[in-house]
């Protein structure tokens, strides 16, 4: 017999008795500024939330981050645009990479969290090797608690998907927070109107 | 309303004080209190040990001593919550199931079944309160610091009753003094150093007195609070309630 | 889990805890530490109105998974494969080592990259891959740090907790050339970033842990904060995730429950930096997932300790244990320390680990401040009830109870031998009571014997004859 059918076999041999599935908790949002809680929320957490006009993005972000050589953007319109990261084929080109701008495509106030799915990257790996990651996010797409994340995100819709809250950080040494562990060193959310 | 009391082993040996603060207390509520003679321990030691088996005996003699009665009060929070955990394991008759279900800690009787609202108490120190797990997270004598929900203790709110008496706050009010049972002798390390760490945490909060619902944490602290000749001492919360505490 | 090195010694936590203990300045500073962790969950659980309203459904959606694992678990599989996910299974570790060690074979993968994953570590991986040729990095800063000290990590979400930043200092000044005598946490995280960022684009392959498996998408999550798991994954062209069967939860909506719970539980934080979601491997990559039983299927089995399959790991119970706090993961010498591993190890090997249930004052923090209501103390006491029928305890002591049973069920001979024991104590010289077995009195006095007991009292006061 396989490992697969010997494992199946004894875990229905062992079953439990039957228990039902609870109906999904839902638990609403309460009356708060869902952009401001999500803006003091990423402060929190070590990120900056600023809200931009549309057309003041460029500008915010040439102040925010001066000196940058090394800039990607998976959105028209900002910087070179997505052109340049598509010729790229093997994302270990992107070692060097300083600076990404990308589109967030859903907000969690709770706790600060964005939802970057592949087509928003084009290279999965971009996020994480960028040394500053800026993402856009329109205000209106921002929702209360992972409940209603779900409830709006299709996970499976795209290879991969990926919630960001903050710059990446750690406490292993004694507890300390340390920002910029192996991902980027910070974190700027641009909430358009 | 019949009483029983039940006395744990280690109180009627030790700390006979203790058991007549409680009778004590009790009577002056207006209880009509019966000590069955015959009684010894719960069976908690043995069966949390393991030998559960073993503590059949002294479990079938404590079911055949209060089975008479409206209520069992004990001024020990382990011992009732052992009777109502896990004397499920005997066989479910009816003067078992009622022993079970009939079966209190004292500040537990005084609050839900008494009701009391007043007490002829005064004791005017800075007392800490220690929760024994077994009353707080068994019992649910109060509500735990890990738990999301209303604060609120049966204890303490008794304890503001006696006149004079200032609680003192503590940094880590919940935390277990190490005692366990065997878990005293089994772990002694690790036993010893969570009975000094809580004593440090009273101390350092300025008690003069730890009072609490279970007689042996407080024996395990008492221990340590002798050999160090610490500026501490011990009561049950029954000797303050019933008015004789010095 | 079953653990390969079976003939190893049996695990004496009084013993290992007491050596942690020597130093109590250590101690001291190690319980404050993780103690830190508890006092931050609390922070964010409070900051949660519907917490206990989460840890039940959590709970109830773990419960009913588990009434289905086959099912759950064979549905995922062909989602699984219909994305593109290579899906194996390992009825124990040294099959799932074998599979893993045959993968990085065929792709010629010589150097790989691991994020945290305590599977991996109950399987002994890394050594197996070793002995293979294969140079394995840990990229989580905590399991780096204990794989360049040799040794297994101490706690499930900080493996190198029990580490002071001094001896940090020391270990990079040698491994990774920072400079002597610098302990700044910003500092050392900065020289292993720069030494790992390099390990990361020269690996061959990448391996992770799973945090949940979705039955209805075919699809994983793995979280980390240091964005280690993704940057390992995403660079190398082969991505192995090993996954324990209990990781499987039937819904991507039931997410929404338990990244509520999982972050906030484990480290405070109201979700962990980054939640990453697989459902396909990208362009020219290979994505595998090795689902490993190891002893899970028998445990589930055993309806009193079962319940246990529900964790997580966000290791919230052993922030809270007092005793943990004062004895140190690696006293368990389990992979799974704390109470969560004294009540999942015993299943592994009764005779090795029936320490663990023992390394329990049964206080009953573990339990509440569980996100999915693991009810450990009871199962705590439910193993040390067959620990004892199986006759794991010393004959001195097996003696000693039977003797104190039956005293206990006499009232007169219980009446006479308490008399006895007080006016013993009343009465033996302080050298004979205070000898070098009674354990009790080492650091503690005795009770001061009485000359009556309540019952004497009683009789004389109140008994009309």
């Amino acid at each position: 017999m396989s490992s697969r059918d010997a494992i199946l076999q004894a875990l229905r041999q062992n079953r439990p008795p039957a228990s039902p599935l609870p109906e999904p908790p839902a638990f609403p949002a309460p009356d708060v500024d869902l952009a401001a809680h999500f803006r003091r929320v990423i402060h929190e957490i070590g990120g900056e939330a600023v809200d931009v006009d549309a057309d003041a993005v460029a500008a915010t972000l040439a102040r925010a981050y001066p000196g940058l050589t090394h800039v990607a953007s998976t959105v028209p319109g900002y910087g070179n645009g997505p052109g340049p990261l598509q010729a790229v084929r093997d994302p270990h080109d992107l070692a060097g990479l300083e600076l990404l701008v990308c589109r967030g495509r859903l907000g969690v106030a709770e706790n600060g969290a964005v939802w970057l799915p592949e087509s928003e990257l084009i290279h999965r790996a971009a996020p994480f090797l960028t040394q500053h990651l800026a993402v856009l996010l329109e205000k209106e797409r921002i929702v209360w608690n992972m409940h209603e994340a779900y409830a709006r995100l299709r996970i499976e819709e795209e290879g991969f998907g990926v919630l960001v809250s903050g710059p990446s950080k750690t406490a292993d040494i004694e507890q300390a927070l340390v920002l910029g562990a192996h991902g980027p060193r910070s974190l700027m959310v641009l909430l358009l109107a | 309303m019949n009483v029983g009391l039940f006395v744990p082993c280690y109180i009627d040996q030790f700390y006979p004080g203790v058991a007549v603060a409680t009778l004590r207390l009790l009577e002056g509520l207006g209880c009509r209190v019966a000590y069955p003679t015959d009684q010894t321990c719960c069976g908690q030691p043995l069966a949390n040990a393991g030998f559960e088996g073993e503590s059949r005996g002294a479990m079938q003699l404590f079911v055949r001593n209060f089975e008479g009665c409206d209520y069992v009060v004990a001024p020990s929070a382990s011992c009732v919550l052992h009777v109502r955990a896990h004397y499920g394991t005997l066989e479910q008759t009816a003067a078992v199931r009622h022993v079970r279900e009939r079966t209190f800690e004292l500040c537990q009787f005084l609050t839900d079944v008494l009701q009391v609202g007043r007490l002829a108490a005064a004791f005017p120190h800075r007392v800490g309160l220690h929760e024994s797990c077994h009353g707080l997270r068994g019992l649910r004598l109060g509500q735990a610091s890990e738990i999301h929900g209303p604060d609120f203790s049966k204890v303490r709110r008794l304890l503001r009753l006696v006149e004079g008496i200032e609680l003192v706050a503590l940094d880590r009010p919940d935390e277990c003094c190490g005692f366990g049972g065997t878990f005293a002798v089994g772990e002694e390390a690790v036993s010893v150093k969570m009975g000094r760490d809580r004593l440090q945490d009273h101390l350092a909060h300025g008690a003069e007195v730890i009072t609490g619902t279970d007689m042996s944490c407080l024996m395990h602290l008492d221990g340590l609070i002798r050999r160090r000749k610490l500026p501490l001492r011990v009561l049950h919360v029954a000797e303050i309630l019933s008015g004789g505490a010095p | 889990m079953i653990e390969p090195f079976l003939a190893l010694p049996v695990v004496d936590h009084p013993a290992a805890a007491a050596r942690f203990n020597a130093d109590e300045a250590r101690t001291d500073w190690h319980d404050r530490s993780i103690w830190h962790a508890r006092e931050k969950r609390d922070l964010a659980a409070r900051a949660v109105p519907e917490w206990e309203a989460l840890r039940e459904a959590a709970s109830q959606i773990k419960v009913h998974t588990l009434s289905r694992l086959d099912e759950y678990l064979a549905a995922f599989e062909a989602k699984a494969a219909a994305n593109g996910i290579h899906v194996h299974w390992a009825k124990d570790a040294g099959e799932h080592n074998r599979i893993v060690g045959d993968l990085l074979d065929r792709h010629g993968a010589r150097r790989i990259v691991k994020s945290k994953s305590m599977l991996t570590e109950e399987c002994r991986l890394n050594p197996y891959l070793e002995a293979r040729g294969i140079e394995v990095v840990d990229t989580d800063l905590g399991e780096r740090i204990v794989q360049l000290r040799g040794e297994p990590p101490s706690h499930l979400v900080a493996p190198a907790i029990h580490v002071k930043k001094e001896e940090i200092g020391a270990l990079f000044h040698e491994r990774l050339g920072t400079l002597e005598g610098a302990t700044d946490p910003q500092y050392l995280t900065e020289a292993a970033r720069q030494d790992l960022r390099a390990r990361f684009l020269a690996a061959d392959a990448a391996l992770t842990g799973v945090n949940f498996a979705v039955a209805e998408t075919g699809g994983f999550v793995v979280v980390t904060n240091e964005g280690n798991a993704d940057l390992g994954v995403h660079l190398a062209p082969l991505h192995i995730a090993c996954m324990g069967l209990e990781k499987i939860i039937p819904k991507a909506e039931h997410l929404g429950v338990f990244l509520r719970l999982l972050a906030r539980s484990a480290t405070g934080q109201a979700l962990s930096v980054y939640t990453s979601h697989f459902h396909r491997p990208r362009a020219g990559q290979q994505m595998h997932l090795v689902l490993v039983d190891n002893g899970r299927s028998t445990h589930l089995g055993r309806a009193d300790f079962r319940s246990a399959l529900k964790c997580i790991r966000c290791g919230a119970c052993l922030n809270t244990c007092p005793v943990y706090r004062r004895s140190g993961g690696h006293s368990y010498g389990s992979t799974i320390p704390g109470p969560i591993g004294a009540i999942l190890t015993p299943g592994l090997g009764l005779e090795k680990y029936r320490s663990l249930p023992f390394a329990s004052t049964l206080c009953g923090s573990c339990s509440d401040v569980c996100p999915v209501k693991i009810d450990i103390p009871r199962q705590l006491y439910a193993w040390r009830q067959i620990i004892a029928r199986q006759g794991h305890q010393t004959a001195g002591k097996r003696w000693a109870v039977r003797m104190a049973g039956t005293v206990l069920a006499q009232p007169a001979l219980y009446r006479l031998l308490g008399r006895l024991l007080r006016w013993a104590l009343r009465t033996l010289p302080r050298r004979l009571i205070y000898h070098r077995r009674n354990v009790w009195g080492r650091h503690r006095e005795v009770p001061e014997a009485p000359r009556q007991s309540f019952h004497a009292w009683y009789t004389r006061h109140r008994t009309k004859r």
